[in-house]
């Protein structure tokens, strides 16, 4: 409750600031002409023989007067502000006091200091004590003897790794990263089809250690999960290897120091491994997927505690956003159901044929080499591999043609039991050239670090397309 | 302020114990529905059964999901409330 003005003039003031102890003797004389109040925000000292002076020591009046620097001076008629200055300006200071011949023997001007409610640390403590905002979500009470790490596992929130206690301070700094109101829905979650709030997101994003700038980038990628092309129900409860995998393009990805180069796809970038994770987090707390419940998982991948990287853009080749359909100089995530990586070393071809044959000859690996059209695939084509084709004049286009075509097999070789291999693809395909990707289903992406002649493939998950999952991008916007 | 609150990260849904419907005395004159989810062999699972139920003289009605990854479609579940008694789903390989 925000409390009433009282009219007249008030002076908010900090008794380590030098320009509030320049004015300080002046305020007897405002006080005589008209009713004067004084908050000050660091001690009972300031000003102490004046009877209208308040140790404003929760900082609540300074925080409801909106104080940026002190000292601060207000005219309130009929309970409104009408005007303010500060620092110390002796015309502006006369003016508003209507005494002409206030402070003569001061300068002329003084800047003021910053206002305590600003310092770090405080304001979102303030905002939560005394502002409008109004988190939904339970209080959890810990009791004093527990460590809050340990209660966050004991509650079930945690991916086996230790969790950032959501306190309401953390969650409020986090829901400073968006422009979205804490209570706005932004999909129903799987498995349990829960409605997940922006301030939800907040809170399992401070569990999993993310800056409050990460947040437009994870809710773009919790929007894409939620899309019914990308089948995230169906992904949680498989008995196969798959899980969200995200890759972000563009500008955002820089800005939030997102790691495209050296050990890409491994550990050790906050962003990367926090925006991941969150969503991990999400799937678990508000989705209700927890593994052995209802994530069959038979084994599960790594990445499932987080899979997050950026694509290393290059001007001569396509980011995958842009091939997508998202404007040149946009953000964007893109969501796959990625497994683990496998890699592939080629430390010989030099010319991007025999590049291309090594990499198609590795990608006939995904699911099973004798399986077509069931997972697709992401082809992590490291610089020095890139470069093979940049030089060459191939673009990712010309790549993944290329590939196509080399990917197709006869049919003869992959039905079920051919090879002395009961697992294969249906019989009528026998007499058939077999592609081995459904049409969209190779993904190609340019990332890592710039010594290494080596690549990776990301398989999908094998009820890629319609029947499960499909690649799902979305532009990063608040 | 209180440093010992945090906010709870899940969906807040208190563990309900939710009670089963009690299992009908007997099938006699019930419609049994038996629900393939297009996992491989389920229907190996179901068409036994149907067939035992058959001998029983008790009416069964199929019904198939468009895939096992996601849940069935409103409108399916719709049907299958609203014609039979009893569900039987082969829910894994």
């Amino acid at each position: 409750m925000k409390p009433a003005l009282p009219d007249g003039l008030i002076v908010v003031a900090k008794a380590d600031c030098p320009t509030c102890r320049l004015v300080e003797p002046l305020l007897a004389e405002i006080a005589q002409a008209g009713p004067l109040t004084v908050y000050a925000q660091d001690s009972a000292e300031y000003a102490a023989d004046l009877p209208s002076s308040r140790y404003d020591k929760t900082l609540e009046h300074s925080f409801h007067l909106g104080i940026e620097f002190v000292p601060t001076l207000i005219r309130v008629e009929n309970g409104v502000e009408v005007e303010r200055t500060y620092g110390w300006h002796k015309e502006d200071w006369r003016q508003l006091t209507g005494l002409p011949e206030l402070g003569e023997a001061l300068p002329v001007m003084r800047p003021g200091c910053g206002s305590k409610t600003l310092e770090p640390g405080i304001s979102e403590e303030l905002e939560l004590a005394f502002g409008d905002i109004r988190l939904q979500s339970r209080e959890i009470d810990m009791g004093s003897a527990e460590d809050p790490m340990e209660a966050c596992f004991e509650r079930g929130w945690s991916d086996g790794l230790p969790v950032v206690p959501p306190t309401p301070v953390r969650v409020l700094r986090m829901l400073k990263g968006t422009s979205r109101q804490p209570d706005e829905v932004v999909g129903l979650m799987p498995p349990d089809l829960v409605p997940v709030t922006v301030e939800k997101v907040a809170i399992n994003a401070v569990l999993a250690g993310c800056k409050p700038e990460y947040m437009p980038v994870l809710l773009a990628a919790l929007e894409a999960a939620l899309t019914d092309e990308f089948g995230l129900h169906g992904l949680i409860c498989t008995t196969m290897f798959g899980s969200p995998m995200i890759v972000v393009n563009g500008p955002a990805a820089r800005a939030i120091g997102m790691n495209s180069g050296v050990n890409a796809l491994g550990q050790g970038n906050r962003a990367n491994a926090t925006i991941g994770r969150a969503l991990q987090l999400l799937i678990r707390n508000v989705g209700g997927g927890r593994p052995g419940e209802i994530d069959r998982a038979t084994l599960g991948n790594p990445g499932k505690y987080s899979f997050c990287f950026a694509e290393a853009e290059d001007a001569d080749w396509l980011p995958l956003a842009q091939e997508r359909g998202i404007e040149a100089g946009r953000s964007a995530v893109t969501l796959f159901p990625g497994e683990g990586v496998q890699g592939i070393v080629d430390q010989k071809s030099r010319d991007p044929e025999s590049l291309a044959r090594s990499f198609a000859l590795s990608l006939r690996t995904v699911d099973h080499a004798k399986l077509a059209m069931a997972g697709d695939a992401v082809l992590v084509v490291s610089p020095e591999h890139a470069r093979v084709f940049i030089e060459a004049g191939w673009s990712k286009q010309r790549l993944r043609e290329e590939l196509e075509k080399l990917l197709l097999a006869p049919g003869a070789e992959l039905v079920a039991g051919a090879g002395g291999i009961a697992e294969g693809i249906p019989e009528r395909f026998k007499d058939q050239q077999v592609p081995k990707f459904r049409p969209g289903g190779l993904l190609i992406v340019r990332a890592g670090g710039t010594a290494g002649l080596f690549s990776a493939i990301i398989a999908g998950w094998a009820a890629s397309g319609p029947v499960g999952s499909s690649p799902v991008t979305r532009e990063v916007t608040s | 302020m209180n440093h010992s609150i945090v906010l709870d990260p899940t969906a807040e849904r208190a563990p309900a114990q939710r009670a089963r419907l009690a299992r009908p005395a007997s099938l006699e004159g019930k419609v049994v529905g038996l629900l393939d989810i297009s996992k491989p062999r389920g229907n190996v699972f179901l068409d036994r059964i149907e067939e035992q139920l058959a001998a029983m003289g008790i009416a069964v009605k199929r019904y198939n999901k468009p895939t096992f990854t996601r849940i069935a479609p409103t409108e399916l579940k719709q049907q299958m409330a609203a014609e039979v008694d009893l569900l039987v789903e082969g829910l894994a390989d």
